[in-house]
């Protein structure tokens, strides 16, 4: 199972992230667990400058602004 | 499968093929927009001048002067701002925190702040990344000031803000308030930088020890560059269309009633308290530029000085409250008050040398 993170401060991209790799999981027959990270501390840990990001299975894939839906199905497929 | 990788490995496969058909595409779509675009543009005054007379008004009196100004003013700067908006877009596809990060990590002071200025208008940025970015620069290696610099000039110096003077008061204005505002930036973060004041940031935040990590690159081709350029355009005028709309209506009304005297003696040159009483009223005020400057252009029109307004604008984009706010959970009230007066000292100054130079 895959481990993915979403991290961001809840604003409404930051959702809508989080909505597009559950749907993309979906789409694609894959279990994952989608987690909201939006502690600024932790944020910052993973090393990005901008929100929001995904991290899957610890290494970070993605960073600022709404993903491609081709490049979430890619990521997760990987 | 980029276009570039394809074309260096000397093949052609399907989805690169696909990849450059989609291009074309685009391309062409974008011509053919630019070109309806502008006879549409050039068609605005002519109709804006019919429609206001075809109304049962009486020519040349105060309701007509203000029908006629928000008719041709509405649609011409939604126009103008689309342009700027989507070329911007495509601009910033090329350009991303993370890789401005690598650019300015390390960068002394001087060159770091002018560096860290111009990237701050190039950079996609939104101010919800606010808190992430500057402790995404300042864990990387990139210098207070120079972090300071970046941060000044991303809200201030946009493309709204300048394609909206551009529509409204001219290339001159938009091009001063563009040298002006990355000055204030550079300057701003360079003061900053040389009082050494990371010891005044958030404990939490120097406690972050990070590093810059590597965040994949996603290959773009042209027709991915266009599609952020109309999806820039869909996000920006999507918010503040309203906003627009609502800043032309009170210029409108200014331009038809207002009586000039009063104006030019409140915000008139002659009234040398008018900058920094522009300044402290514009902290607490939050628009972005989009209702600011059509107003801005109506009080002009009235006698009020260049300087003096544009210093409120500045004032209102770089220092609002919920921006300060969200600062707040990153630096300690002290490290406030100091970005607050610099960058206010920044803009004080900015709005007298205006004053002088546009009188």
């Amino acid at each position: 199972m895959k481990d993915v993170k979403v991290l961001g401060p809840g604003c409404k991209r930051c959702e809508a992230t989080a909505e597009m790799v559950k749907t993309a999981a979906a789409a694609l027959g894959l279990d994952v667990k989608v987690e909201k990270v939006t502690d600024y501390a932790a944020i910052a840990g993973y090393g990005i400058a901008s929100t929001p990001g995904i991290v899957i299975d610890g290494k970070v894939v993605h960073a600022g602004g709404l993903p491609k839906e081709e490049d979430v199905k890619a990521w997760l497929a990987a | 499968m980029s276009g570039r990788s394809c074309e260096a490995a000397g093949c052609c496969g399907p989805a690169a093929a696909v990849d450059h058909g989609r291009s074309r595409r685009a391309i062409a779509l974008t011509a053919a927009g630019l070109i309806a675009w502008g006879a549409i543009y050039a068609g605005l005054k002519p109709f804006a001048d019919r429609a206001t007379a075809a109304l049962p008004l009486e020519p040349g009196g105060h309701a007509a002067e203000a029908v006629a100004f928000f008719l041709y003013d509405a649609p011409k700067v939604l126009m103008l701002l689309c342009l700027v908006i989507f070329a911007m877009g495509v601009v910033r596809s090329f350009f991303s925190p993370e890789r401005t990060r690598a650019l300015l990590a390390g960068r002394g002071e001087g060159f770091g702040n002018v560096a860290a200025a111009g990237l701050g208008v190039l950079t996609p940025f939104c101010s919800c990344s606010a808190v992430p970015l500057f402790v995404g620069f300042v864990s990387a290696g990139v210098p207070l000031g120079v972090t300071f610099s970046f941060l000044i000039a991303a809200p201030m110096v946009n493309e709204v803000a300048l394609g909206l003077l551009f529509a409204l008061l001219g290339w001159k204005v938009a091009a001063t308030y563009l040298a002006f505002g990355l000055s204030v930036a550079i300057a701003g973060g360079f003061v900053i930088g040389a009082l050494n004041l990371e010891g005044w940031l958030e404990e939490w935040v120097r406690a972050v020890r990070a590093g810059a990590v590597d965040v994949p690159v996603a290959s773009q081709s042209a027709a991915d560059r266009i599609a952020a350029g109309v999806a820039a355009v869909k996000d920006i005028l999507g918010r503040i269309w309203a906003w627009i709309l609502a800043g032309i209506a009170v210029g409108a009304l200014i331009h038809g009633w207002a009586p000039a005297e009063v104006l030019a003696a409140i915000m008139g040159r002659e009234a040398w308290w008018s900058v920094p009483a522009a300044v402290v009223v514009g902290i607490p005020i939050y628009s972005n530029a989009a209702g600011i400057v059509p107003v801005v252009e109506a009080l002009i029109a009235k006698g009020a000085a260049l300087g003096t307004v544009l210093a409120f604008m500045m004032s209102v984009t770089a220092l609002s409250a919920p921006e300060l706010l969200i600062l707040r959970k990153v630096m300690t009230v002290r490290l406030l008050a100091v970005f607050v007066g610099v960058v206010g000292v920044g803009i004080l100054c900015v709005g007298y040398l205006f004053n002088l130079l546009f009188a």
